[in-house]
């Protein structure tokens, strides 16, 4: 089996539909033309950190930081909690967390703005016992609460998974040398579920981050992310230049992240979701 | 005590997950348009559903680059593993670096800078350029499906089939391909249910008139709340769920094989 031509046409595909697109990114990003030919510019990369995007740029990552928080804070226990479970009824708890995660994640928005509007759900809810209406639609309350019910199963599944390989042995070996709870805890069994804690926020504040979708439903356009900016720029305002470069900033911090996250992924090898 | 409170916080967590997507469903049987008060029992919205225009026109575009999308991707993919499998440490790692690009890619990403090589490359953004979108999107998971099986793979038994006089056609046939077959088969059914599942990418590499359902609910989403959203939903979801049973009684019944021969 030493033939490996039959690989060529994918490597082919790649380069045409991955590789060359990921470098025209990078050429409207750096690229003008004008009269006298191609020129290198910083002009359109300046632009992403003027004032009136950067705020843009912070509020994204401010969203989607806020949001990893909660969803670490509600996951984690979560997480222990499945991790402790009788074998035969784990498996079961697991396969029920994952199931929302595979409807569409535009459902899942669609679900909380039918509840969230002004006749909603849980406004009437709210009103038949005597309490205000409160109207958090088209706020940025809740944004946060789309990415945290979108993402929060991709922070428990990866902390879960290093939490149930952890010899229970060590555990007990902990306890038996006179460690409480909380010592075994913060000296076991919170260090050894880093590598889980990192994939897992890498996986929720990656998909935060570049939303345009939870934004635009449920901030109602007024709360306008990066990934929001990007669209405008692609499709209404049609500044390739400083899209591409708006572009090119989110993959290069993305991608420098899951970097930094990977060095510690690497101790828990099927720590992901397959 | 402990115990009672790991259990509330268990039911407190499983409720902020389902309850949405349960009323969602419940109000897709909702006999008015309310979205707070239940007013009886109806099966209109799904009727309505079928008989609106561009929902079952997005419907069939959705469906008709699912099939197509995957099972391109499906061929190719499984090729190339077998390729990939093949060569040596230095071009095997390029070749899976350029794999893992676009899963780690964010989507809005690789959306626009499939837009743009369409515009450059003077595609005109619809049909086709979204279907090639899509098989750009699902050859990793094919990739990613089929890599295990190789690994496991006893490599001299295609040396055993060629020494037995089988050309290297046959061999790949009625040796590798069998033994392959259940990660090719799991690679497909993935990348379908990817496909169909797909907004992000979709929506910045299609042009006017050509929607799949995301995009459609999406347009219609953002103009308010309609009840026949719902019943897609429900409709999408009840079947996306079906697909991912299929998926996992296959992985599983691997398992039970691979233990049962250890």
């Amino acid at each position: 089996m030493r033939k490996n031509w039959i690989a060529y046409p994918y490597v082919v595909w790649m380069v045409i539909f991955t590789i060359i697109p990921l470098g025209l990114i990078f050429y409207y990003s750096f690229i003008v033309k004008d009269d006298s030919g191609l020129h290198f510019t910083f002009a359109h990369l300046q632009r992403v950190f003027e004032p009136l995007y950067l705020i843009v740029l912070l509020r994204s990552v401010k969203l989607a930081v806020i949001s990893t928080l909660i969803c670490l804070i509600l996951g984690y226990p979560m997480a222990m909690i499945l991790a402790e479970r009788q074998l035969s009824r784990k498996s079961i708890l697991v396969v029920l967390f994952v199931i929302p995660m595979w409807m569409n994640f535009l459902a899942r928005t669609y679900a909380w703005m039918t509840l969230l509007e002004k006749k909603g759900l849980i406004a009437s809810i709210l009103t038949s016992i005597g309490l205000p209406a409160l109207n958090i639609l088209y706020t940025e309350n809740a944004v946060m609460l789309g990415m945290v019910y979108n993402f929060l199963p991709f922070m428990v599944l990866p902390i879960y998974s290093v939490l149930s390989k952890i010899d229970k042995s060590v555990i007990e070996a902990a306890e038996d040398l006179g460690g409480t709870p909380y010592i075994t805890f913060k000296r076991i069994i919170f260090p050894k579920s880093l590598p889980g804690v990192m994939s897992g926020i890498a996986m929720v504040f990656m998909p935060a981050v570049t939303t345009f979708v939870i934004s635009r439903l449920l901030g109602g356009g007024q709360y306008t992310l990066i990934g929001n900016l990007i669209e405008q720029q692609f499709l209404t305002t049609r500044d390739w230049g400083f899209g591409s470069s708006l572009s090119f900033v989110l993959m290069v911090v993305i991608l420098l992240s899951m970097g930094i996250m990977s060095k510690y992924e690497k101790e828990s090898e099927d720590g992901g979701l397959w | 005590m402990k115990y009672a409170v790991k259990k509330l916080y268990t039911f407190l967590i499983f409720f902020f997950l389902y309850a949405p997507i349960l009323v969602l469903i419940v109000f897709s049987f909702n006999s008015s348009k309310s979205r707070a008060s239940w007013d009886g029992f109806t099966l209109n919205w799904y009727v309505e559903l079928f008989r609106d225009r561009q929902i079952m026109t997005s419907l069939y575009y959705t469906l008709v680059i699912a099939v197509i999308s995957s099972l391109a991707a499906t061929v190719m993919g499984t090729a190339a593993a077998i390729g990939i499998h093949n060569m040596k440490m230095v071009p095997k790692s390029i070749c899976m670096n350029i794999t893992y690009l676009p899963i780690l890619n964010p989507d809005i990403v690789t959306g626009i800078s499939l837009m743009l090589l369409f515009i450059f490359i003077k595609i005109p953004l619809g049909f086709f350029s979204m279907l090639l979108s899509h098989i750009t999107f699902n050859l990793p998971f094919v990739i990613l499906s089929v890599m295990p099986k190789l690994k496991q793979l006893d490599s001299q038994i295609f040396d055993a089939a060629m020494d037995l006089g089988a050309s290297r056609i046959y061999a790949y046939r009625k040796v590798i391909l069998p033994q392959i077959m259940s990660g090719v088969l799991t690679g497909f059914l993935l990348s379908f249910t990817m496909s169909i599942d797909d907004f992000v990418v979709s929506f910045f590499t299609t042009g006017a008139g050509v929607s799949n359902l995301a995009i459609t609910i999406y347009s219609m989403a953002r103009r308010g709340i309609n009840p026949k959203i719902n019943a897609l939903l429900t409709l999408m979801f009840i079947s996306i769920l079906l697909l991912l049973v299929i998926i996992n009684n296959r992985m599983s019944r691997d398992v039970e094989r691979k233990a049962s021969v250890n």
